[in-house]
């Protein structure tokens, strides 16, 4: 008999499973049986269990959820799964939502942890999953010394699907574990608002815009490129002088100076002083009408083109691709 | 009130980074180490806040080798009342399970009424410790706060993650985590940094917690094999025919950066 | 000389601290600080917190009291930023803080050190006039006896922190019955009747740092604002806060030079000319070997000159010495460094050509070079004529 995988899904407030679902059950795919957990599918029970199926559960397991208490239903609910399906290894999404839970379903179960896997496989020995670490610049496997693995996988970055299975789905009976937890007193859904983007220093991606911009008013798609990646906002010199944006976010020598994972140059030109400040970034994309731009010169991916036209179609690439 | 910040230090994420070929840990030698920015917020929330309620002591509490000394001084150089480091060479390249363990039996061994820690470290990026410690404690958790209120009895926040905004409420002892979203910390004045050398600064070994922690009895993750990613390859430039956008889209997926 | 009141290993963290925040605090915000002229309220917050306005004051008083070999390596740290940040607490640590604090009563010590200190009292030094440059000798402004206290009348010029001080240290002639004149010290608070400071001086660079002129009109005040006490404390609390201050400008050249020489050497390693940096052709690199022989013969004088003027080996020569290299040296040094960015070095973007215009008053204040030539050559046969 295959081994059981059990897979905790991550759903959105309106009643869709994440988009990291697919990955996480093709991975699952790879190593067992997969067995998905939802918790708190209410009303839309029917449907996630269909998408679940869909994307390769072989059964999905419904737990209820709890809108009042913070995280510890669905961390009983994983356990009580766990004790149903005595997985092989437990997989999640390395989301906020989820890489919690499994942690402390880890430490109550005395499990450990692989977290942020970019890839999961098998070997002789057992399930080992591979990380990506400081901003790519190093290449990690790891394991587990023994028992099951729970592991939390980088959200888009696994290829392998599942195949599509019929849809069994079960109710599965929790009890609550009484543990300490916040009290939830509100919810809201909306849209983030964009003051939540991340700062530029010490930012892990950076999207920065130049005086090919044109005006402040265009620069908004600098900001809409910077929301689609989860990413801080910059601008060159020539930007900050031609008053598109403060001077706070000036990038450069007499600016600030980063040294994010990406870093996106669009419509700047590439002075030293710009050069000085984000040079060290892991990867530089360049989108320039100049194609003797010199930001080319040290961009390793540089488009020659009119960002207004290549920015939107990256953006709605990236949107269709569910990041 | 007594406010324990966890703190680690990480390599400057402003230079190189490395890590150890041989050993797979980070390479001291290698990068300069400081103390982790996400931790500065959080020591300077801490601090702000025993600033204005009197009463309340602010505990640094790292888990580290003895090198670290001189990043979880910074903490008392800011205004910290008192530091302790767990250092033992038994922990050294800890899991996240054995980390949570230890940091566990040193918050009960000093004794607290609410923990703060960063939301997640530029190096290990995990941020699933608060989350563990909140188990074995079995305190509530309110993780990756953008903004906080506390009072002797309870502390609140509010946890945004994408669109949806969650108002959380936990009566203390809790732990919570910060993002950075919180105010940049303080540069720690001159004044502070010569009392950091007088402030209590406690190191101890997993035996001195009294705990009982056997680092072979559970499962632990372990590091199986570890290479450096060749060096940046040539550059690509291509001239926009249509589909820049979409191609990339695919670099970037290619390459994780999405 | 006092001394420190911090231990060496205190003093290493204190220096490295400061090092963070002007690379991450203050030389970010170099060009706003250029293009307001203005140092933004919040820097000023900050170097109020970190202890900035009392350094070189004693602990006693809520400063941090350094020694003269700490706030001469303080000064090298501090002088890697814009000038114009360092001036804005220059006055309080420096000329007009040290004649309180050198030559003051008890009471005055009380009622002005923990302010100064602090940073919540800016103190300026009002000494230069039109046809008296910092030399005190041929003052024209004037106190004259009153009652129960003094009357001054006089023009004061190019007043550092004038149009922000809360208190001037004020400068002024002093004839007695004799008919001879000496030079006293009056600690004038700015919000006196009688006190004007003009708008404040546009000028070659520093800009961030305010001079302006200080008019003084017949303004009353008590005989307790004499510095001392009792006449004759002024003039030599004057000189002897000129020589320490040399030490502190000569350090200022030594970290501007420095910042000038990381500058050109980040550039001639990034720019290129055809597929050649810039930084391999052997004549770029015969300035950038220059630069370095200034800055490391100007950082030992500076040091040095600290050392003896703690130990009261030389208090005269010795500072003049180090203001005049050194200066000279920052000046030849942002001129090659200028050369090094080529037209770039003309541009308001790159930070050499700011510092190629701010350090041009590092010649001329506190006593130009040539007043140095004067004090060291006449001192040296002073010294040679006793020894005969």
């Amino acid at each position: 008999m295959t081994d059981n995988i059990l897979v905790l899904l991550d759903s959105t407030p309106d009643g869709q499973l994440s988009k990291s679902v697919p990955g996480l059950l093709g991975a699952a795919t790879g190593l067992g049986n997969p067995i998905a957990l939802i918790v708190g599918a209410g009303e839309h029970a029917d449907a996630l269990s269909a998408a679940a199926a869909a994307a390769g559960a072989t059964k999905v397991l419904l737990a209820d959820g709890d809108n009042t208490i913070y995280s510890t239903p669905t961390v009983d609910a994983l356990q009580a799964a766990a004790a149903l399906v005595q997985p092989a290894a437990v997989l999640a999404a390395h989301s906020d939502q989820s890489k919690e839970v499994v942690a402390r379903f880890a430490v109550r179960t005395g499990a450990a942890v692989n977290y942020d896997a970019i890839d999961v496989t098998r070997d002789a020995k057992g399930i080992i999953a591979s990380h990506s670490a400081y901003g790519g610049a190093f290449v990690v496997t790891s394991a587990v010394t023994f028992a099951a693995p729970v592991i939390t996988v980088r959200q888009g970055v696994v290829e392998a699907r599942g195949t599509a299975q019929p849809v069994v789905a079960e109710k599965l009976a929790v009890t609550p574990s009484g543990r300490k937890s916040a009290a939830i007193e509100s919810i809201d859904v909306a849209d983030a608002p964009t003051s939540l983007r991340p700062e530029l220093r010490g930012a892990t991606k950076v999207v920065s815009g130049g005086r090919g911009l044109g005006t402040a008013e265009k620069f908004v798609l600098v900001e809409q490129l910077a929301d689609a990646l989860g990413a801080a906002v910059g601008a060159s010199r020539a930007a900050v002088d031609a008053g598109f944006v403060p001077q706070t976010f000036q990038v450069g020598q007499t600016g600030v100076q980063v040294s994010p994972q990406l870093y996106v140059a669009l419509g700047i030109s590439g002075a030293i002083q710009h050069k000085a400040g984000m040079q060290t970034a892991k990867t530089i994309i360049a989108i320039n009408k100049d194609e003797t731009a010199p930001i080319f010169e040290i961009a390793d991916f540089g488009v020659v083109g009119d960002v207004f036209t290549v920015v939107p179609q990256l953006i709605a690439a990236l949107e269709a691709s569910g990041k | 009130m007594r406010i324990v910040v966890l703190v680690k230090e990480a390599p400057d994420t402003y230079g190189e980074r490395f890590l150890d070929l041989e050993t797979g840990l980070a390479d001291r030698n290698k990068s300069d180490r400081v103390l982790d920015e996400i931790v500065e917020r959080a020591l300077e929330y801490a601090i702000s806040y025993a600033e204005k309620h009197e009463g309340t002591e602010v505990v640094a509490l790292s888990m580290a080798t003895e090198d670290a000394t001189a990043s979880v001084r910074k903490a008392l150089a800011m205004g910290a009342d008192r530091a302790v480091l767990i250092s033992d060479g038994a922990l050294v390249g800890a899991d996240v399970t054995l980390t949570a363990e230890v940091l566990a039996a040193a918050l009960t061994h000093i004794g607290y009424d609410l923990v703060i820690a960063g939301d997640q470290s530029t190096d290990g990026a995990g941020g699933v410790v608060p989350a563990a410690l909140s188990e074995l404690l079995d305190i509530p958790q309110i993780t990756k706060l953008t903004t906080i209120e506390l009072d002797d009895k309870a502390v609140s926040g509010t946890r945004v993650i994408d669109r949806v905004t969650l108002k959380l409420r936990a009566e203390l002892p809790a732990i919570v985590s910060v993002t950075e979203r919180f105010p940049d910390a303080r540069f720690p004045n001159f004044k502070g940094i010569m009392a950091a050398k007088k402030k209590p600064f406690e190191v101890l070994s997993v035996a001195d917690l009294g705990a009982d922690i056997d680092v072979l009895a559970k499962p632990r993750a372990i590091m199986t094999e570890i290479s450096a990613k060749p060096p940046r390859a040539a550059g690509v430039k291509i001239v926009d025919e249509g589909d820049a956008g979409n191609q990339l889209a695919e670099f970037l997926k290619k390459n994780q950066l999405v | 000389m006092s001394e420190s009141q911090v231990s060496p290993e205190d003093f290493v963290e204190i220096l490295g601290g400061l090092r963070e925040f002007i690379r991450e605090a203050v030389i970010p915000l170099e060009r706003e600080i250029a293009e307001k002229d203005e140092i933004p309220q919040s820097l000023r917050k900050q170097a109020m917190d970190l202890g900035l306005f009392g350094y070189a004051i004693d602990q006693e008083w809520g400063g941090i009291g350094l020694d003269v070999v700490q706030q001469a390596e303080l000064g090298i740290e501090l002088g890697y930023t814009s000038l114009a940040f360092r001036s804005m607490f220059g006055t309080n640590n420096g000329i007009a803080g040290q004649v309180i604090a050198g030559f003051g009563t008890e009471t005055q010590k009380q009622q002005w050190l923990e302010g100064i200190a602090s940073g919540d009292i800016v103190a300026s030094f009002a000494l230069t006039e039109t046809g008296a440059g910092s030399n005190p000798g041929s003052m024209r402004t004037k106190a004259v006896k009153t009652a129960d206290g003094w009357s001054i009348s006089g023009e004061k010029r190019y007043i550092t922190n004038a149009p922000i001080a809360d208190v001037f240290m004020a400068f002024a002639k002093v004839t007695d019955e004799t008919g001879k004149a000496k030079v006293e010290v009056f600690i004038v608070p700015s919000n006196l009747p009688g006190v004007t400071v003009g708008p404040h001086d546009k000028k070659m660079g520093q800009a961030g740092a305010w001079t302006a002129d200080v008019h003084f009109d017949e303004v009353k005040v008590t005989d307790d604002a004499l510095v001392g006490g009792q006449p004759g404390i002024g003039y030599k609390a004057a000189m002897t806060s000129l020589a320490k201050g040399r030490i502190t400008i000569a350090a200022l050249a030594v970290g501007q030079a420095q910042r000038v020489l990381d500058e050109s050497l980040a550039y001639a390693a990034i720019a290129k000319q055809g597929d050649e940096l810039i930084g391999n052709f052997q004549l770029v690199q015969a300035m950038l070997a220059d630069m370095q022989v200034g800055v490391s013969a100007g950082r030992a004088l500076v040091l040095d000159t600290a050392r003896k003027y703690q130990s009261g080996e030389d208090t005269r020569i010795a500072p003049s010495v180090a203001k005049l290299y050194c200066t000279e040296m920052v000046g030849k040094v942002a001129d090659l460094g200028v050369q090094v960015h080529g037209g770039a070095g003309y541009i308001r973007e790159y930070p050499v050509e700011q510092i190629y215009r701010d350090v041009r008053l590092l010649r001329l204040y506190e006593g130009t070079s040539e007043i140095q030539q004067l004090i060291i050559g006449s001192n040296l046969m002073k010294q040679k004529l006793a020894e005969n």
